[in-house]
């Protein structure tokens, strides 16, 4: 069952933080609501999970109109940065609450929470209370809680969040296998770590400030993001105001073949290559700058060039002989590792 | 005299190697003092009192003649099961008001809330005072005379004690993390499941404190019984009371006063060990 938002709008006393969604989650997709602190990512969700009331819009699960619904009415699954398991029910209790709240059949009970914690890789602790469990095996209980319900619907609020980051990709890795296992269950999985979004997801929704910004396969985003937030915010990316002319743009000097079609001649426009596509001495598209900074990160080195006034970031395989801080060093990247986007903040 | 010295030099050497048995006593000594002083010595003599007849010597005698009497068992069991009926009615109803005040968002809750520590401060006979202007013979909402029987101390204490319930459970609720009760709704849950399953569990310390309180509070209670005037209630504090200043028994209000004691910490106790066993 799929996820529909419909113009949905939430307001706290008048602040709008949640500015008229239109989003689709396909049946069995799982969909990343991507986006910095504050953006609306949990408000999104709270409002499919019916804890918050759109002032405007509407919300559908499959067919069904749900935006009037109470939430034990909507039969969702939701998982939460703080586990939330009930401290004095023991993990099996745990995971039976919601078949017990919903009268499941006696019988069917017990093997039905068999099933979940195995799914979790749970089982052996069935009798044990959550506080006598580390933060990720807290977690796959609650996962297992909200599964044994069978919801068509799952709901993840920044799940891996309070996890170190090591489990955190271990946890990962379960997830997307829980998602093999469940390919009917549509997921909406809420992050601000563009690594768990562009693992995890078919598709991603990026938010900022309330809008939803872009929504596309990780692929489509990383690629071919079409406007500055998204460039930046999922992958990172080197942003740089150029002028426009026919069959390329001007930056620092340098022409740059990149496709302009549907972009005036003259107008400002911004050019977008991500840090690892650029590459250190001579080839195509050379551009020359001083190094601001050098950072080791083990594999690779990241510099800071000035170019022209603008910082230039490039990702490099680990150099033998890195230049100094000052010294003056050529850059170069290929044409099609290049996006035009619309003119945005960076000309600010 | 060099023995002495010999000694303190033992007993200094000893205090290095075990944490510090004579530095906590000296700690200790003026809390216990006190406590004898002000607390144990009156209740010393009270005992002792209970056991010196009028007539001389030292005997059970005000023992035997207090329990013998019609009045005194009445009062005992008057006592016992209003202070127990009292503490059931502050439960429920102190839960019910909580919850109330903690989950439903009405304005004015945190007003509310803030009464409550207010309203703990009043004495209990304003309450009764309160009770008699609305329901008394000359009351507002006209003539009742429930007022003047057990249930209406009932009602008094209920009244009066149930803020006492309120606050360690307002307490206990705004530690409750509300993603438990969001959890627990998506699952399907409506809010009397919630309450049972989820609130009740949690605010089981709170609810042991609090009725614990209540309940010992009840047992001791003078001026709520005084204030009602009510005639056919005698609880054992009112005994005491009738004993000693009417009837100027002194033995007989000091063997009350015994019991009552007593009976306060046996239930205090019972009271700890059974919600110690429901896992509070
Ligand atoms: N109950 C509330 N009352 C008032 N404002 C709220 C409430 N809940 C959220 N907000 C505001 O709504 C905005 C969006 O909050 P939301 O929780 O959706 O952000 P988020 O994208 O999930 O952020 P984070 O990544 O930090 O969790 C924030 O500015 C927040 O201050
Ligand atoms: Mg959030």
């Amino acid at each position: 069952m799929g996820i529909r938002f419909d113009s949905v709008t939430v307001a706290y006393d008048g602040n709008v933080v949640l500015d008229s969604l239109d989003l689709t989650v396909e049946p069995g997709e799982v969909m990343a609501l991507l986006g910095p602190s504050g953006s609306g990512k949990t408000t999104a969700l709270r409002a499919v999970a019916g804890f918050v009331r759109p002032a405007s819009g509407r919300v559908f699960l499959g067919d069904r109109d749900v935006t009037d619904l109470p939430p034990y009415r909507r039969g969702i699954g939701m998982v939460v940065q703080q586990y939330a398991l009930f401290p004095h029910l023991r993990v099996d209790e745990n995971v039976a609450f919601g078949l017990r709240a919903r009268k499941t059949p006696k019988g069917e009970i017990r093997g039905r929470v068999a099933e979940a914690l195995e799914m979790t890789g749970m089982a052996a602790y069935a009798r044990r209370f959550p506080r006598e469990l580390s933060g990720g095996q807290q977690q796959r209980v609650a996962i297992a809680r909200a599964l044994a319900i069978r919801p068509d619907v799952l709901l993840l609020d920044e799940p891996l969040s309070a996890l170190d980051a090591q489990l955190r990709s271990g946890m990962l890795a379960e997830l997307a296998r829980l998602h093999r296992e469940l390919p009917d269950v549509s997921m909406l999985y809420v992050t601000h770590d563009q690594v768990e979004a562009l693992t995890l997801a078919d598709r991603i929704a990026v938010m900022d400030a309330a809008k939803l910004r872009a929504c596309g396969t990780p692929r489509q985003l990383y690629r071919a993001p079409t406007d500055e937030f998204t460039a930046s915010f999922v992958g990172g990316a080197n942003l740089v105001p150029v002028t426009v002319g026919t069959g390329g743009v001007f930056f620092a000097g340098t022409e740059v073949k990149v496709d302009t079609d549907g972009v005036i001649p003259g107008a400002w426009a911004t050019l977008c290559v991500r840090p690892h596509l650029v590459g250190l001495g001579e080839g195509p598209n050379q551009f020359i700058g001083t190094v601001t900074e050098i950072q080791w990160r083990g594999a690779t080195h990241r510099l800071y060039v000035n170019v022209d006034g603008h910082t230039v970031m490039a990702d490099l395989r680990e150099l033998k002989n890195p230049p100094g801080l000052g010294d003056s060093v050529s850059l170069h990247f290929a044409s099609e590792d290049a996006v035009l986007l619309p003119a945005g903040v960076s000309h600010g | 005299m060099a023995e002495a010295v010999q000694k303190a030099r033992v007993v200094r050497g000893r205090s290095r190697s075990s944490p510090r048995p004579f530095g906590a006593l000296v700690w200790a000594l003026p809390p216990i003092a006190a406590l004898i002083l002000f607390f144990l010595y009156p209740l010393a003599l009270v005992v002792q009192q209970s056991f010196h007849p009028d007539t001389g010597g030292t005997s059970l005698q005000p023992y035997a003649d207090v329990f013998a009497s019609e009045g005194f068992r009445h009062a005992l069991w008057t006592t016992v099961w209003l202070a127990l009926a009292s503490t059931a009615g502050c439960l429920v109803l102190g839960f019910l008001l909580a919850l109330v005040i903690a989950f439903v968002p009405f304005p004015g809750a945190k007003a509310v809330a803030r009464f409550i520590d207010v309203y703990l401060s009043f004495p209990s006979f304003l309450i009764t005072l309160a009770l008699l202007f609305i329901y008394g013979t000359t009351g507002i909402v006209g003539s009742f005379q429930f007022l003047t029987t057990p249930w209406g101390v009932l009602l008094a204490e209920v009244t009066y004690f149930t803020p006492f319930v309120m606050r360690p459970l307002l307490a206990a609720f705004s530690q409750l993390d509300t993603a438990q009760l969001e959890a627990a709704s998506s699952l399907g849950a409506r809010a009397p499941r919630i309450v049972r399953r989820v609130i009740l569990p949690e605010a089981l310390p709170a609810l042991a404190a609090g009725g614990s309180l209540v309940l010992v509070l009840c047992l001791n209670e003078f001026g709520i019984v005084l204030f009602t005037g009510a005639k056919g209630v005698t609880t054992l504090p009112m005994l005491v009371y009738s004993k000693a200043i009417l009837e100027s028994d002194y033995p007989g209000a000091c063997v009350v006063a015994v019991v009552n004691v007593l009976i306060s910490v046996g239930l205090y106790g019972l009271y700890r060990v059974v919600s110690r066993r429901a896992g509070a």
